[in-house]
């Protein structure tokens, strides 16, 4: 099997000027008003384009896109259950692969994408998921991150961020909501050394179609993990979806970048970030949080950046001479 | 319960699959939204398509009809009125306008 | 030519699988199913069998890659066993919902707990009503023999459903018996290769797995339920086709000495063997006892069990799996309610035996009926034991 960078040499970046014009996720769709994460599903969708053979786990992008009769897909779609998309895409990959060698089927192209929320990638699915990397299938597992369980009414996953309140990681008297830190999936998706691990945000949709199309361009499993704001479960009003996904990336929560054949490679650096308080402070379900909460969380942040930067430079070090 | 939306299980598909793709279009999304909707004035739009890329509804296509190419019309059948073209309008072309009840859905909130 | 050969149980099922030239077998390993596996695995490393081996890490996943492998048109097999299958339990409601015709090899063990290693069909009743066309083998040419008919069945665009064939862990998986084992020509000739009606195409595509609303449900159940109870002709039929085919003929129900016994023995799996002969040492001692096997779980076929009990007077049921509060085991549970709608019919006299591989012996099966005829005559309640256990 050849190398993503190999695979990714002659790579056609989308260009502002150059968005595909296909559709593949159709209006009708159920999402709430201001919905980022079908925002992120239709851009991924988009930069696949009408090769897609998508797969979803049970979540919210599974509701609202399939109340029988009505699908918002216009590629072929299976959904079967929470935690085994990974699973479900990885048969159809074999099941295809194994059809093709045997010439019982001509070898279109189909690129098996599979979207799964971030209780159905980091909690229930994690297995299914790793097991389907370690196997190395020939497929692209795009986790939509809303940060909590927000199809089932916004209960905490080991997605949701230190101090969010949640339906499940309420603040009371003893508690500041969410107590633990953020699971750090794409490092998790990274040690399996799949050839492609990205993260993307909505607000930055060019880079995100990229990436989607790089993960279904490179051979073998690629992950890439969206955030994907959700105003109803965070508590921020809809119009505020796009900004909230730019701040978190500004004040260098949610870092934007790609680790390709195991190299790190920072997207979009940001030189002078944003304070941590400014992007808590778009959503009300951080609101609780106190001055000391709020500086935890800023050191806590600042640490998981400067790994990111020591990754980064470990892993290119041709470029340090 | 009344049989309204209720289809004979003889006429399913296989395993109640969809066949046909995309059959949500005829679903209304366009009555979620409040009694407002976003326009587009086109003196200071610069076709950046922000407002179509990123439209969680898909509510924003090219517009074939106007003399000028480039502008791209909005679809109130699907707004849900989330404001997302408005705030993310680099050039703060779309504004909220009060619709009628009557205007919300079909040809006639196309603007 | 098909060649008799000496194979392991387990073995005659991989051969049977491959002999069906399947596309992907998706597994995980677990006793007493492990040698079904490998044996596929090792077909494939050889080059015998070109298929996808997709070694899951979880039953959850091999029937999840399963569903998405059969979704994607591939003819698909996999093979399971108590927790391993109870692991499943989830996702194989699903593939006959999405109408996808999977067959899985059950190498039926006791579901823990305590964690048992041996067989009962304790993992498979807990699958009763997942909507699988579900057959039960007795002996390792029926292994072979109903591979091969649940690939032809599963696949019959009348059916288009998963199908299992159970077969008894160790009793059955783990002993070497001769087997005839028919020919790629032979078998070519019996099952044309998978045609999926529908599948995940681009260049066609559907959507599979939507939201059940309430408008929709009960009629998406009724038209997976129409599919099983209409598959039995079929499954007859092929049956039938394979008698033509290969000589040896296979009924839902299955009788011994019916038509003018008193007592008939009821079993499902491989105690038929021993009970059968317990019947024939009955029948050589003057006692008019007959033997029932049931072959076809699911869809059950009544009306041939009805006719093939019609003139008994006791039935004495073979259980191999507890239901826990209810009045007896899952099977005895069955024909009763069967039963019950002739309006008159058999005392039935309900044994749960042979949990967690423990013998029952041809001695065990005289002393039921012993036991089952001496209540009959008493008018006793119907009985229900748990055979054998030590007070």
């Amino acid at each position: 099997m050849i190398s993503a960078a190999e695979a990714l040499k002659d790579f056609k970046k989308i260009t502002p000027k150059k968005i595909p014009e296909v559709e593949m996720f159709a209006q009708g769709h159920r999402a709430c008003q201001g919905c980022a994460e079908v925002l992120a599903l239709r851009l991924a969708a988009k930069a696949v384009g009408d090769k897609l053979i998508a797969v979803s786990a049970t979540g919210c992008m599974e509701i609202i896109s399939s109340p029988y009769p009505q699908t918002a897909w216009l590629s072929p779609w299976i959904h079967v259950a929470f935690e085994n998309a990974a699973a479900v895409a990885s048969g159809i990959e074999a099941g295809r692969k194994a059809l093709i060698r045997k010439g019982r089927i001509q070898d279109d192209g189909a690129k098996v994408v599979a979207f799964a929320g971030d209780g159905a990638t980091l909690d229930i699915g994690m297995q299914a998921l790793s097991g389907a990397m370690e196997r190395g299938h020939d497929f692209t597992y795009i986790c939509l991150d809303n940060e909590a369980y927000m199809n089932t009414g916004i209960q905490r996953s080991s997605a949701t961020p230190y101090g969010a309140m949640t339906t499940t990681s309420p603040p009371g008297k003893l508690s500041k909501g969410q107590v633990t830190w953020k699971k750090n999936m794409p490092a998790i998706a990274a040690a399996h050394n799949i050839p492609y691990v990205a993260t993307a945000s909505p607000a930055y949709h060019i880079d995100l179609m990229n990436k989607v199309k790089k993960a279904v361009t490179v051979p073998g499993p690629a992950y890439v993990h969206i955030f994907s704001p959700c105003p109803t479960g965070w508590r921020c009003p809809p119009e505020m979806a796009i900004e909230t996904a730019r701040k978190i990336v500004k004040a260098r929560m949610f870092p934007l970048y790609e680790v390709i054949d195991g190299r790190y490679v920072l997207s979009r650096d940001i030189k002078k970030p944003i304070p941590v308080a400014d992007y808590l402070a778009t959503q009300r379900r951080f609101r609780h949080l106190k001055e000391e909460d709020i500086a935890y969380i800023q050191s806590r942040v600042d640490a998981d950046w400067d790994r990111l930067m020591a990754l980064i430079k470990a892993t290119n070090p041709e470029e340090e001479a | 319960m009344a049989d309204e939306g209720m289809q004979s299980w003889k006429t399913l598909a296989l395993g109640c699959a969809m066949t046909e793709p995309g059959t949500s279009r005829s679903f209304n999304t366009g009555d979620w939204r409040g009694r407002q909707r976003p326009v587009t004035d086109r003196e200071k739009c610069i076709k950046c398509g922000a407002c179509y890329i990123l439209c969680p509804d898909m509510c924003y296509s090219p517009d074939t009809e106007a003399e000028e190419e480039g502008y791209w019309i909005w679809n109130g059948f699907y707004c849900k009125g989330c404001g997302i073209c408005i705030a993310e309008c680099p050039k703060d072309a779309i504004e909220w306008q009060d619709e009628k009840e009557e205007d919300k859905y079909g040809q006639a909130c196309r603007t | 030519m098909a060649k008799r050969v000496g194979l392991e149980v387990s073995l005659a099922c991989s051969e049977a699988v491959k002999l069906a030239n399947v596309d992907v077998i998706a597994a995980y390993p677990i006793t007493p199913q492990t040698h079904i596996v490998e044996h596929l695995s090792e077909l494939v490393a050889d080059g015998h069998l070109d298929a996808e081996f997709v070694p899951v890490e979880s039953e959850h996943s091999a029937m999840s890659a399963c569903v998405g492998s059969s979704a994607a048109g591939a003819r698909t097999f996999t093979s399971s066993s108590a927790q391993g299958l109870a692991l499943m339990h989830e996702i194989l409601f699903i593939a006959p919902a999405l109408r996808l015709p999977i067959v899985m090899a059950v190498a039926n063990r006791s579901l823990s707990g305590p964690i048992s290693i041996w067989n009962d069909h304790s993992d498979i009743m807990a699958e009763r009503d997942i909507g699988w066309i579900q057959t039960f083998a007795e002996n390792g040419q029926e292994v072979m023999d109903l591979t091969l008919h649940a690939f032809k069945v599963a696949e019959d665009h009348r059916v288009t459903l998963p199908m299992i064939v159970n077969l008894d862990g160790f009793i059955l998986t783990h002993v070497i018996e001769p087997i005839e084992m028919p020919s790629q020509e032979e078998v070519d000739a019996y099952l044309p290769p998978f045609e999926p009606q529908q599948k995940l195409d681009i260049a066609n595509p559907i959507s599979m797995g939507l939201v059940g609303v309430p408008e929709v449900y009960t009629e998406a159940r009724k038209a997976m339920l129409d599919a099983l109870e209409k598959s039995y002709p079929v499954i007859k039929e092929h049956w039938d086709g394979f008698a033509q085919q290969f000589g040896r003929q296979y009924n839902p129900i299955e009788t011994h000495h019916v038509d003018d016994a008193d007592t008939v023995l009821v079993t499902m799996g491989s105690l038929g063997e021993t009970a059968m002969t317990a019947v024939d040492e009955m029948r050589a001692a003057g006692r008019k006892v007959g033997q029932v096997r049931i072959r076809l779980w699911r869809p059950f076929p009544s009306g041939d069990f009805l006719d093939a009990i019609s003139g008994a007077k006791t039935l004495v049921v073979m259980d191999r799996a507890l239901s826990p509060g209810a009045d007896s085991g899952p099977v005895a549970t069955e024909i009763k309610s069967l039963i019950y709608a002739t309006g008159g019919g058999p005392y039935v006299a309900d044994f749960v035996a042979g949990l967690s591989g423990r013998d029952v012996t041809r001695e065990d099966f005289k002393q039921m009926v012993d036991k089952a005829e001496a209540a009959a005559a008493a008018g006793d309640p119907m009985t229900f034991e748990m055979w054998g256990v030590k007070e």
